[in-house]
């Protein structure tokens, strides 16, 4: 129930495009990392005052439990490394001095890596991250480890040992004009930068897995982050936060030091604010790792976009399956539109079929409970992590530390993971469910076979659902519904080794 | 208390992991069915089946998936990658890079010449690769199919010593299938085909130590990561001893491609026995596992010890249960793991961090620059690397030489001798009757004694030939022969034999008079001995010949003496003229 003034308001905001307090164009950061990069190399922006400024965000937006650990200490200390290289002229890359964030299932030597769980909780890793590492080498600053569900499991980044990470969009000047009334000149004359955010109750989820590294950035704690996409872990939490989600093809970053969820669907994921900004980082960290025998082996194309994109002799495919039941009005429209614009601009827009995206889900319930049930069970808190003081036998000790420390939907894909692995249940469950892999896989093959280059799919059914409403679902449902148009493109991900299996 | 209890332990033995109480060692907790000592009496009724699981390790620097050093009895967990360890993100590393091939053929010839120094010919860089290599070599040697493609799988159980979880081996597609290995017989025993069924490369798992008097299982992981090749046998061995005869013959295999140095003691070689009993001409019955046996003498026991069980169980009327049993040293009897009592499924699943493992077939080349630069493992480069295997190498002698099948045997199981005995025969080209008796008698007898290896033998071949050349053309008499010999090998082999005999006056007495006058003296000083020589005991004979030569230091000619005394003692018959 706004009046006038605060609809004209409204208005103004939404044309100038101001999209969250703290980062809106008025400021002097650079928006992108193109911008933040251009403005350090002139000398109008220091790399420490980048990452003070970040830093500030981090502790602004507290309230969005975005962060797992900040690393202000140690992220100053590498800005201040990175001003000096600037000063001498001698930068590493574009990325030098740029602040970013990682979820917190990669190993960063030093800092302790949670995974959002009991069972490594106070887990200092001795190593860093392949990917990681490529960013540091290349000067990015690390300001800190971000929230998600425990192990990378979930939807909506609400089931971490740390709590749910809230949606930054739930405190939009809309929203908060929308719950308070018409006090419009106090919201007005708000200084943006001087408070943190107060609650409002109700908020949205951010999505998840990586919620944590989408609301980070969102709200300009960090110019990028990484996450991690195992069935859109990266892509879901992007599209409810507004920002470039990018999983990129499996294989091409190296997953060494990512602690794995499905190690044959995982991979790191880029959030960023701009499409370029994800090629910069695409080329910063792909190639190959004596570490992981599944990355690409050959030095990978270049990733530079250009700066007028030019769509013209591409055929976009829109597979038809995707107009699934659930699917909001208002993602349709964008997704049409989107359509539109593309042909306007000269692609070729055409529908396709991917009949198999109906099996994504339980075919990939299948197997991520198996494999996870097999990457958990290096978690017998022998050699690190958390362990019982219950049991006088080994095996005893086992289940205790394994019952105490992982959390009801970890411990409910173990079981079901090692259930469809037992010897009388294997053909039944996995070995089906590897087929129907080879089937998802085909069904794009023959999509791309037919000259398509690429397909214009929605991210999600929705915008972010409330907490309330994400709850209200049960785990299954949620799953069923926020993964059905990510999925698929994991599931063919791999393919390349699991298609031997199946022969 | 407790705390206090774990640092200690944990000091004390530098860096232990340390799991919680102990995993009771079930030492008193035998569980023995009928009486098996009864048993045997009947035992011709049943018929034991027999298969083996052997894990022999790879002989490498460095593990199979990580760069962490192999070595024995290095400090507890001072050998441990991270990987190792099943830090959570780490991957397991295939790293095929370019290195010749013929590494294990110059580990075989440095193990023959200088045992000390074979650590410095293995660069810690090349390790998968050798691993790789290893045991497509072994399965070459086995007469195996090679895969061209084969697979990682992963094996799950918990276990202290296995941090992931599970184990990396080969469940699909092994790298190397159906294969042979002969066994040589016993005695004049003919060999025996046994069949393989499959060789596989694996992980192998840490150590558990079991505190009893701590309570406390300590863990160490320098063990854990090292590359295992699995070789499964086809049931098809009937006892202990059988079961031996092949493990033995199959570490020969092993350390002639120097694939493994299959010392048992030091756990490169461990046999897991697979034992059921049936009457003939019935399906297989039920089995029982015995697992971790590493000595031959343990597996023969065992193996024994657990068909007679089984017999006794049946014959009893009681039921063969299907579980995995250990074998008590100190009992001599096999018991049951507590640990692994409940039947186990291993939930195996593709390994989803490690592409195929593909090599390089017979009549292929490197389809692209991809895989030249990768270094695909090349079959028929290690098919041409083959040394001449044990098998090939009794039929050779027997064929050559017509030499005894149990002496070959011997010859070509201790390391070296065979090439020994073949340098002797190459110089001295003497009949090899003669030179097998020196060689696995003499030579082989104090260089047991002495606990020496062939190539630290203080005679060597060439020497050898020459006293035996001593010996044969009548120089001197074998018991001076034997003498020299000794007179070598004390002094280290200064002097030549000749030299010896020369400086000695060792050389044969071949003048008949000093030889008549050494028979005149014996038979005069043993009166008795003549009367019983006379009245018909002609064995009696052989004690003049003895005091003769005794007289002579060994040296008179041993066919003159004989007929000197002949002469002297015996009735003359016919034309017999005594000069």
């Amino acid at each position: 129930m706004t009046n006038s003034g605060e609809r004209q308001i409204l208005r103004k905001m939404a044309a100038r495009r101001v999209v969250l307090d703290g980062i809106s164009p008025h400021t002097k950061i650079g928006f992108t990392i193109n911008q933040a990069a251009a403005a350090l190399r002139e000398g109008t922006l220091t790399p420490v005052e980048l990452c003070e400024r970040c830093l500030a965000q981090a502790q602004r937006w507290e309230l969005l439990n975005a962060f797992v650990t900040v690393t202000a200490d140690s992220a100053l200390q590498q800005a201040r490394a990175a001003e000096r290289r600037f000063k001498l002229g001698r930068p590493l890359s574009k990325l030098d001095g740029i602040p970013f964030a990682t979820k917190d299932n990669y190993c960063t030597a030093g800092i302790r890596t949670t995974c959002a769980s009991n069972m490594l909780r106070g887990f200092v890793p001795p190593y860093t991250a392949t990917v990681v590492q490529r960013l540091l080498d290349r000067g990015a600053v690390l300001v800190g480890k971000t929230n998600m569900d425990e192990f990378a499991m979930g939807s909506g980044s609400t089931d971490g040992v740390f709590g749910p990470v809230k949606n930054p969009w739930s405190y939009s000047l809309q929203r908060r004009l929308a719950s308070r009334g018409n006090v419009v000149e106090k919201l007005a004359n708000d200084a943006p930068e001087s408070r943190p955010m107060e609650d409002l109750g109700d908020w949205c989820i951010s999505g998840g897995s990586s919620g944590g590294s989408a609301a980070a950035t969102a709200v300009g704690a960090c110019l990028f982050a990484l996450g991690s996409d195992t069935g859109g872990s990266t892509r879901n939490p992007a599209a409810h936060c507004g920002l470039v989600g990018l999983k990129p093809t499996a294989g091409l970053l190296p997953r060494h030091g990512l602690i794995p969820l499905v190690n044959s669907m995982d991979v790191p994921g880029i959030f960023v604010s701009s499409a370029p900004d994800a090629a910069i980082l695409l080329g910063a960290m792909a190639g190959h790792d004596d570490k992981d025998s599944t990355a690409v082996q050959d030095p990978p194309p270049s990733f530079e976009l250009l700066e007028e994109p030019n769509v013209h002799d591409l055929i976009v495919g829109i597979p038809q399956e995707y107009h699934a039941p659930g699917l909001q009005p208002d993602v349709l429209k964008a997704w049409t539109r989107t359509a539109d614009l593309l042909e306007m601009a000269g692609a070729r827009v055409m529908s396709v079929s991917l009949p198999h995206t109906l099996y994504s889900i339980v075919c990939y319930h299948v197997l991520c409970a198996v494999e996870v049930a097999s990457n958990m069970a290096c978690y017998d808190g022998i050699e690190y992590g958390h362990r019982s003081n219950v049991g006088s036998f080994t095996e005893e000790q086992y289940a205790a530390t394994r019952h105490e420390a992982f959390n009801h939907v970890v411990r409910g894909r173990i079981l079901a993971g090692n259930y469809f692995l037992l010897r009388k249940n294997r053909a039944r469950f996995y070995k089906k469910a590897q087929q129907v892999r080879r089937l998802i896989l085909e069904d794009f093959r023959r999509v791309f076979d037919t000259g398509v280059d690429l397909m214009l799919t929605p991210t999600t059914l929705s915008d972010a659902p409330t907490s309330k409403e994400f709850s209200a679902e049960d785990y299954c449902l949620r799953s069923a519904q926020h993964d059905v148009f990510t999925t698929p493109a994991n599931m063919a991900g791999e393919a390349r080794w699991w298609h031997d299996e199946v022969k | 208390m407790a705390a206090n209890k774990t640092a200690r332990v944990a000091f004390v033995l530098k860096r232990w992991y340390q799991v919680g109480r102990t995993e009771a060692l079930c030492a008193s907790r035998c569980h023995i069915g009928g009486r098996p000592e009864a048993a045997l009496s009947t035992r011709a009724e049943w018929e034991a089946v027999v298969g083996l699981e052997i894990h022999a390790q790879v002989h490498s620097a460095s593990k199979l998936f990580s760069s962490a050093a192999v070595t024995f009895l290095a400090p507890p967990n001072s050998c441990v990658a991270l990987f190792d360890a099943a830090l959570p993100g780490t991957m397991p590393i295939k790293d095929i890079i370019e290195d010749d091939a013929l590494i294990f053929i110059k580990v075989r010839l440095v193990h023959v010449t200088a045992p000390s120094g074979l650590n410095k010919m293995i660069d810690p860089m090349v390790l998968n690769r050798r691993c790789v290599e290893a045991v497509v070599l072994t399965g070459l040697a086995l007469g195996c199919r090679i895969n061209r493609r084969s697979y990682f799988d992963r094996k799950h159980y918990f276990y202290a010593d296995m941090p992931a979880g599970y184990q990396i081996t080969q469940q699909r597609v092994p790298v190397a299938e159906r294969g042979v290995l002969r066994v040589p017989g016993e005695w004049h025993g003919r060999e025996r085909n046994l069949g393989i069924t499959c060789v596989q490369l694996e992980q192998d798992s840490g150590k558990s130590l079991h505190d009893a008097a701590e309570g406390l299982t300590l863990v160490d992981l320098n063990r854990a990561g090292v590359g295992l090749m699995e070789v499964v046998t086809e049931p098809e061995l009937t006892s202990g001893a059988e079961a031996a005869a092949a493990v033995q013959e199959l570490q020969l295999i092993l350390r002639t491609l120097g694939t493994c140095q299959g010392i048992m003691a030091e756990g490169h070689l461990r046999v897991d026995a697979n034992v059921s009993i049936r009457k003939p001409g019935q399906p297989l019955g039920v089995r029982t596992e015995v697992k971790n046996l590493n000595s031959l003498r343990w597996l023969s026991r065992a193996v024994d010890f657990e068909i007679r069980r089984q017999i006794g169980l049946l014959e009893t009327g009681g039921q063969i249960v299907n579980e995995t049993r250990s074998f008590d040293v100190k009992l001599g009897k096999t018991i049951p793991m507590r640990d692994k009592e409940a039947k186990q499924d291993y939930r195996f699943m593709p390994e989803p961090n490690l592409p195929s493992l593909v090599l390089m077939g017979d009549d292929e080349r490197p389809m692209n620059q991809r895989q030249n630069r990768q270094g695909l493992v090349s079959v028929s480069a290690l098919r041409a690397l083959l040394p001449e295997l044990p098998a090939s190498r009794r039929s050779r002698l027997i064929r050559n030489h017509d030499l005894r099948p149990d002496l070959v045997t011997t010859l070509v199981k201790e390391d070296g001798l065979m090439e020994y005995f073949e340098e002797v025969i190459e110089v001295g080209k003497q009949d090899p009757k003669i030179v097998i008796n020196w060689v696995m008698n003499d030579l082989l007898g104090v260089l047991n004694e002495c606990g020496l290896s062939v190539s630290q033998s203080p005679i060597k071949p060439r020497v050898l030939a020459e006293l035996i050349n001593l010996q044969i053309d009548g120089i001197i008499s074998s018991s001076v022969a034997k003498k020299v010999f000794t007179m070598m090998w004390k002094d280290n082999e200064v002097r030549s034999p000749v030299k010896i005999v020369a400086e000695s006056g060792w050389s044969i007495i071949c003048d008949p008079v000093q030889l008549e006058a050494a028979c005149i003296d014996v038979i005069a000083k043993h009166p008795k001995q003549v009367e019983l020589v006379r009245s018909g005991h002609a064995k009696v004979l052989n004690k003049f010949v003895g005091q003769v030569q005794k007289l002579l230091d060994g040296r008179g000619d041993p066919a003159q003496v004989k007929r000197i005394l002949e002469n002297k003692l015996l009735p003359q018959t016919g034309d017999g003229h005594c000069s």
